[in-house]
This record gives structure tokens, C-alpha cells and sequence, in this order.
């Protein structure tokens, strides 16, 4: 066993660190999503520079052949700068459905418009009343002649503010909620009959609700097989949950390391709060928490890439579902023991905390993964 | 033993309810229960109406305006209050000022400042906590010198609620610094539109600024504005915390949350189903409906059994788990609205927006519910310093 990063991993940790930190602070960071566009370009373009966009493409491609592994180790640090790019909806997800999916010529055409940083992407596969159940798809698509027509709507999108190009599930037939007839098309975000409703989430990071009306489209904007797009849907959520999980990891440090600066630094009762016992075992706890979930987003990185669906699953739903109560209680633990500084918006550690919040919900909560998993490994 | 409410008491429950229905504003409630923001105009109504009948300041002696109700009187107003969706009483002047007045001031602070909490022409703010003196507030260091006729008041007060909207401010000030930190306190009354004195607000994570930091620089303020005696300012600061004795434990609003808890999981839909018929979330629901019982009978106790036990040492303990529930309600609520609840969404907040909110209506308030409701557990005594005094005083540890 190895739990350590290789050297190629530890080399562009490293310089996305340096990346990271010499182009976001608080101020930066806040100034882009209250008077900006809710990302940065340039850290964009860096991105593309430094090959992070080409890293889980194949060498054929353009791509570095990277593995979920080395999306983590992106993930984490993105997580720990708060960075706003779409990372994850663009090359995570968007990335894995063309790899899993695509056509040739999908996939020729619009990864290495990805890798060079013109291209960004979302994947929608909520629906406003689906809660995290994927197979509850409502939005449906008529052929009609070599188009398709699409309407519906997709609900809390993660990047889908930005996209240029929005990857959608699509009921093609099968009853509601269904895990048979779904279809995934390429919508282009500036189609006729696409409209977005764009918002920051808790974050700062943009999502969106999509609305397709009557949206037309031709054959060659399906993705994969017709009717058949499930298992590549749950591929794409894991993976997606993988990386959210590795970026909610990273914010989790910070947290702990923010919360034992105070504890030092604070003084009440002539001495610094760090001495006394109860705020101690608090903040053994949030360290123990830490490290457990740490083992298990590098269990669910490994395996995020696996084509065993059970297995891949189950890891990934025992990080969610671990983060999403030990990250969380943590995260509740971290505000207490600042006292009224935690409750601060210009302090940083309430972005932290909202970073962690949206990987805990996004594809599905921690009720969610605990019936996935027991699902997974009691049934058959 | 009897659980059930006297004859008498649930004939005051109907006085209450009538009252209530006459005499709440509808659109105050309608706030509530979609979860925005009162604007300070909303609480003065409410205020007045209460005014109006003689209920604003139930715990004041009777010759003030007081209603003489007995705990569990007092504990079945709240209660119903909340279910109407009346906001929490704004409490600086009427639950906490008003009382160490009352106890503590002269005949001529009495004349001067009961009438106009009373009226709404006070509007007060406590400024107790400084930046180096949260949970030991007793190392507090503004200043107040002497100088003929005048204190000289000099420091900085923080986390001041509603300071924004207060015309007047109560405070601790430090006014020897020769004897122990408890014995050189005074409690000092000012006008917030003397000279000298700033107020910047703080914006929590909640994206609200209930709070501010409130400046004072050689504020002049009469030598009359001090209660009671110079460096007795812990005595009534002590006495002034802990004079609440019903509405620690949150039990009226506890069920306020409950109601919408219900209605949210009965709107959002899982695996095809209402959400309230999802066995994993009918079990956290019935734990925390539970967890509510147990508060709402020990609450009830601990008025009935006064002088059995340790009152300081029960407040704690309501303190400690009301608080704790109150956030787990916005936690549940928030978890029952999904995704919904991720978008940052200040707008739908405010009372004239007519913008389209994203999602459900419940959506909007439930993250800025659930962050706001972190505070519970930091003031009025956090849970920590709660222990703290359990230990201690009930325990002997
Ligand atoms: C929303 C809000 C509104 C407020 N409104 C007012 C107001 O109107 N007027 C006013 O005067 N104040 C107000 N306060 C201040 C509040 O009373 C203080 O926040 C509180 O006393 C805690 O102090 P602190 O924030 O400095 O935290 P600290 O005292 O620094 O506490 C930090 C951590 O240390 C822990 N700790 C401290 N001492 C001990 C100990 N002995 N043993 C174990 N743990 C300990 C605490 O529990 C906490 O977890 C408000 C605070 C908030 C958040």
C-alpha cells in the first residue's frame, strides 16, 4: 500500500499551489464573485498553461493520461484556495462523460477545446423535483426527423453559469424515474430555447437552472447510446463526488488549521483558550475526523476510476456520507471554538466551512449514500 | 403529578389567543413564516400593540407596567406568541435594562427611562462584550474617568445588537482599575448620539449585519446616567443575565420550527414520496420532536419545582440544550430542501423583494438560517462556560 503522492504529483501539487496562492486572496476571491464574472479567467488560461486541463485526457488527445488519483490532488488544493474555476463541472465531469461516451468526433472537437481553456462545460442531472435521484428525469426529447426536440428543466448545475456547451439527461423513454431510457445530449448553452437562471451558490461558485424549451438538436448531439446513458451518468456522479469530496478535504484542512491558530492566539480567562481541556478534545476530534476522511478520499480516488460500478460506489458513498458528518460537525466545532469571530463574514473560515457544504449536498447527501451503500453491498 | 395546564391556565391560553388574533399584525407573521427579515418598524408595531394592552413588560414590578403572570403564565405567552409567528421581542429594554432599572436605579432614572422603553422612544442596545472580553466579560477595560459633572467614557464595545437602530446604550465600564475585575465595574447609561460615539456593523455569515462594533471616544455622559452605585456594575450586570428566567430553553419558538420543519418535508418530495414518509428522515424528525418534548418538560419543571435544586445550574442546563435545538431545527430544514438550499440567495430575504426566487419558497432562508443559528451556542454564556457553571455550582467538580 501507498497513501503518498508520486513525484509528478507532489511536483504539480506544488506549482498549483504556487499558481493558487500567488493569484487568490481573500480580497480577490471576494471581489470576483461580488463584482466579477465568479471565476477568473487568467487562472483559467494558467490552468490550461500548467496542462490541468489536459490531465485525465488521453496522450492521444493532448492529455496526460492522469488518473482520478491526480484529480484529487488538484481537488485538494482547489479546495484549500477556494478556487472558483469550473474545474470539476468542465474537466471532471463534463471530461469524463466524452471520455466514457463520446463519439470520435465528440470527443476530437471538444477536448481539445477543453485543453486549451476555450472550452467550458456542465453537466446537468437534477431536476427541480428529482432530489439526488438521477433516474428521476422529467425533461424528455421527441425525434423529429434526424433532430431531437428537448424540454424540461435541470436543477442547481454546477458550473452551468459558465458553460458554453451543457451536458443534459434526457428521458427518451421509460417511465419516470426509470433508471432505462435516459439519453445524454450536448446542448449548446446558447442554443434557442435554452435559458439559464444563474446564481452564486453558498460558495461563492456559479450554478445554474437550466430550461430547455422545445430545444432543438441533432443526432449527433447524443452522447453515447441512446435510452442507455445510466451507468455512464453514475460513472460521471462519482467522479464528480470523488473530486467534490478531495476539494471539501482540502477546505477541511484549512479549517482545522485556522481553528488551532485561534486557540493559541485567543485569550480569555488570562490564558490562551487553547488550554482549556474541553476546547482540546474538540479540537482532537476535528483532527481525528480529518484524517479518517482523508484515508477515505484517497479509497474513493482510487477507485473513482473503476469500471465496477458497486465497487466504485461504495467507496464513493462512504466518503460522502463520512464527510458529510464528520466535515460537517467539524465545520460546527471550528465556529464554536472562535466564538463570535466565527460568525464573521470577513473572517475566512465561513468560506471554508460553505465550500464543504455544497460537496456534503451535491449528488446526494449523506441519507442519500448511506441507502446507496446499503443498497450496494446488502442487496443484489 | 399533572400534566395538564390549570383551568385558570388555559383560560389565559384563550386570552392570549384572542388577543393575538385581534391584535397581531397578519403581515408580521406572514414575514415570519417565510422567513424574512423584519425591518425595525415591524418590531415597534409590534411593541405597540403589546403597549396597547398592557403586555410589554410582563415581568416588571406592577407598579411599572409589569402583569404579575405567574412563570407558567409568562411560558404559555411565549408560546403562543411564537406560534403566530410574532418575532422575538426585542429584549435590551424591556427584558434586561428595563429590570436592573426597576431593581437598582433612582427615582429619577425610573421617571425618565420606564416610560420611554415603554413608548418605544428608548431604544437600547447592551454593550457588554469588548474584543478582548467575550466569555470573561469581567476583563472588560473601556473606561469611564470622572471629570466634574461628567464620566469620560473610553473603548470599544463589539458584537452590540441592534446598535444600528438604538438610540441609547447600556455598559459595562471599568471605573477603578485598583481593586479585582469584578470590583471596579459600573454600569453606565448613554446616549448613542453623544459626541464621540461610532457604530460600524458587522456582516455575519449569514450575510446579515445584526451586530456592530460600537466606538467611544471621550463620550461625555452626566454623572447622573450611572445605576446605582460606582464599581456595583457586576452585581446588576449578574443579576441582569441572570434574570431571565422563562424563554431560556426556546420552547414557543422550538415549536415554531417544528411546524415549518413539517410543512417543508411535506412539500419536498423523495423517491416519489412526500419527504416526511422517508424512514431516515422521520427518524431524525422524531428525534429532534422528541429532544423537544424532553426540553418542554423539563422547562415546565423547572418553573413549577422553583427552589427545588439549583435554578442557576438548570438554567444552564435549558440554556445549553434550547440553543443546541434551535440549531439542529434550521439543520434539519436545511438538509430537507436539498440542493435547494445551496444557492446564496440574500434578495428573497428582504420584505419588498418581488424578484423570483431560485427553488422552493422555503428555499431562501435556509442557509442564512442555519449559519445565523451557530450564534445560539456562542452567546448569552456559550455552551462551554454553560458546563462550566454545571460543574461547578450543581456538581462540586
Ligand atoms: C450574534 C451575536 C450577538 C451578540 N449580541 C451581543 C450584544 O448585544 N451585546 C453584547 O454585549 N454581546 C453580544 N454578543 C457577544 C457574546 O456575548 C460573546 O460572543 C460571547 O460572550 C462569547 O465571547 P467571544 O465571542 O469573545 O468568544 P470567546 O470568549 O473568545 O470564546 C471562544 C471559545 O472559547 C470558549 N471558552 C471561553 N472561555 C472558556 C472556558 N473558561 N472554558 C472552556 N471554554 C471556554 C468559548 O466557549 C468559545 O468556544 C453577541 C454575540 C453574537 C455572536
Amino acid at each position: 500500500m501507498d497513501f503518498g503522492y508520486s513525484e509528478e504529483q507532489v511536483l504539480f501539487s506544488n506549482s498549483l499551489q504556487k499558481l493558487l496562492s500567488d493569484s487568490y486572496n481573500v480580497d480577490v476571491r471576494r471581489a470576483l464573485v461580488e463584482d466579477g464574472p465568479g471565476y477568473s479567467e487568467d487562472v483559467w488560461k494558467a490552468f490550461a498553461e500548467m496542462g490541468l486541463l489536459a490531465l485525465p485526457f488521453p496522450e492521444d488527445m493532448g492529455g496526460f493520461d492522469g488518473t482520478s488519483v491526480d484529480t484529487m490532488v488538484v481537488a485538494i488544493e482547489l479546495g484549500r484556495h477556494l478556487a472558483l474555476e469550473p474545474y470539476v463541472p468542465t474537466v471532471v465531469m463534463a471530461g469524463s462523460a466524452l471520455k466514457l461516451a463520446g463519439s470520435d468526433a465528440q470527443k476530437t472537437d471538444l477536448i481539445a477545446k477543453i485543453i486549451s481553456g476555450d472550452l467550458k462545460m456542465a453537466v446537468a442531472l437534477t431536476e427541480p423535483g428529482s432530489r439526488f435521484d438521477m433516474a428521476d428525469v422529467t425533461t424528455r426529447a421527441v425525434a423529429n426527423g434526424d433532430d431531437y426536440i428537448i424540454s424540461g428543466s435541470k436543477s442547481v448545475v454546477l458550473g452551468g453559469d459558465l458553460a458554453d456547451k451543457i451536458i443534459v439527461s434526457v428521458r427518451t423513454s421509460g417511465d419516470t424515474r426509470s433508471e432505462d431510457g435516459l439519453t445524454l445530449f450536448i446542448v449548446d448553452a446558447n442554443a434557442d430555447g435554452v435559458s439559464r437562471e444563474t446564481y452564486s451558490l453558498l460558495d461563492g461558485r456559479g450554478g445554474a437552472d437550466i430550461h430547455l424549451e422545445n430545444v432543438r438538436v441533432p443526432a449527433s448531439a447524443v452522447l453515447g447510446t441512446l435510452d442507455q446513458a445510466w451507468s455512464v451518468m453514475e460513472h460521471v456522479a462519482d467522479q464528480a463526488s470523488a473530486a467534490l469530496c478531495a476539494e471539501s478535504l482540502g477546505a477541511f484542512e484549512k479549517v482545522n488549521e485556522l481553528t488551532l491558530e485561534y486557540l493559541k492566539v485567543r485569550e480569555q480567562f488570562g490564558r490562551p483558550i487553547g488550554k482549556f481541556q474541553v476546547l482540546q478534545h474538540h479540537m482532537a476530534d476535528m483532527v481525528i475526523e480529518y484524517e479518517h476522511a482523508r484515508s477515505l478520499v484517497c479509497q474513493s480516488s482510487m477507485k473513482a476510476d473503476s469500471e465496477d460500478a458497486a465497487e466504485r460506489g461504495k467507496a464513493v458513498s462512504s466518503t460522502k456520507v463520512y464527510l458529510g458528518e464528520g466535515g460537517h460537525k467539524s465545520c460546527q466545532s471550528a465556529i464554536q471554538l472562535h466564538g463570535g469571530i466565527g460568525m464573521t463574514a470577513e473572517y475566512e473560515l465561513g468560506d471554508f466551512v460553505k465550500r464543504m457544504a455544497i460537496s456534503e449536498v451535491l449528488f446526494g447527501d449523506v441519507d442519500h449514500h448511506l441507502v446507496r451503500f446499503g443498497k450496494l453491498s446488502y442487496l443484489d | 403529578m399533572d400534566l395538564n395546564y390549570s383551568a385558570e391556565e388555559e383560560a389565559f391560553r384563550q386570552e392570549v389567543r384572542t388577543f393575538l388574533k385581534e391584535k397581531f399584525p397578519q403581515d408580521i407573521g406572514d414575514k415570519t413564516r417565510a422567513g424574512k427579515r423584519y425591518s425595525n418598524v415591524d418590531n415597534g408595531r409590534w411593541q405597540a400593540a403589546l403597549y396597547a394592552n398592557g403586555w410589554d413588560v410582563p415581568s416588571w414590578p406592577v407598579e411599572h407596567g409589569g402583569t404579575n403572570w405567574t412563570p407558567v403564565q409568562a411560558d404559555i405567552f411565549d408560546e403562543e406568541c411564537f406560534a403566530v409567528g410574532a418575532p422575538r421581542m426585542v429584549p435590551f429594554g424591556t427584558r434586561l435594562v428595563g429590570p436592573v432599572i426597576t431593581n437598582f436605579g433612582s427615582d429619577a432614572q425610573k421617571k425618565k427611562y420606564l416610560p420611554a422603553i415603554r413608548n418605544g422612544d428608548h431604544f437600547w442596545c447592551q454593550g457588554f462584550s469588548e474584543p478582548g472580553a467575550g466569555s470573561d466579560l469581567a476583563s472588560l477595560k473601556t473606561r469611564a474617568v470622572l471629570d466634574g459633572d461628567e464620566w469620560v467614557v473610553n473603548g470599544q464595545k463589539t458584537w452590540t445588537s441592534s446598535a444600528q437602530y438604538a438610540n441609547w446604550i447600556f455598559c459595562l465600564v471599568r471605573t477603578n482599575t485598583e481593586v479585582k475585575n469584578q470590583e471596579g465595574i459600573s454600569f453606565l447609561l448613554i446616549d448613542m448620539a453623544t459626541p464621540g460615539v461610532t457604530v460600524r456593523p458587522i456582516v455575519l455569515i449569514s450575510g446579515e449585519a445584526p451586530v456592530n462594533e460600537v466606538f467611544l471616544e471621550d463620550v461625555r455622559v452626566p454623572k447622573e446616567n450611572l445605576v446605582g452605585e460606582v464599581d456595583m456594575g457586576w452585581t446588576y450586570a449578574k443579576f441582569l443575565l441572570g434574570n431571565e428566567r422563562t424563554g431560556i430553553a426556546g420552547v414557543g419558538a422550538g415549536k415554531a420550527d417544528l411546524v415549518e420543519l413539517k410543512r417543508i418535508a411535506r412539500v419536498e418530495r423523495k423517491n416519489g414520496k412526500p419527504m416526511i414518509e422517508d424512514p431516515l428522515f422521520q427518524a431524525r424528525l422524531s428525534r429532534l420532536e422528541i429532544d423537544l418534548k424532553a426540553l418542554e418538560l423539563t422547562n415546565m419543571r423547572m418553573l413549577s419545582e422553583v427552589g427545588d435544586g439549583n435554578p442557576g445550574a438548570f438554567a444552564s442546563m435549558l440554556k445549553i440544550r434550547g440553543s443546541e435545538l434551535q440549531q439542529r431545527f434550521s439543520e434539519l430544514q436545511m438538509e430537507a430542501t436539498g440542493a435547494y438550499a445551496l444557492p446564496w440567495q440574500q434578495g428573497p430575504l428582504e420584505a419588498d423583494w418581488n424578484g423570483k426566487a431560485v427553488g422552493p419558497d422555503h428555499a431562501a432562508p435556509r442557509a442564512p438560517l442555519y449559519y445565523d443559528r451557530r450564534k445560539t451556542t456562542i452567546y448569552g454564556g456559550s455552551t462551554e462556560v454553560q458546563k462550566n457553571i454545571i460543574t461547578k455550582s450543581l456538581l462540586g467538580l
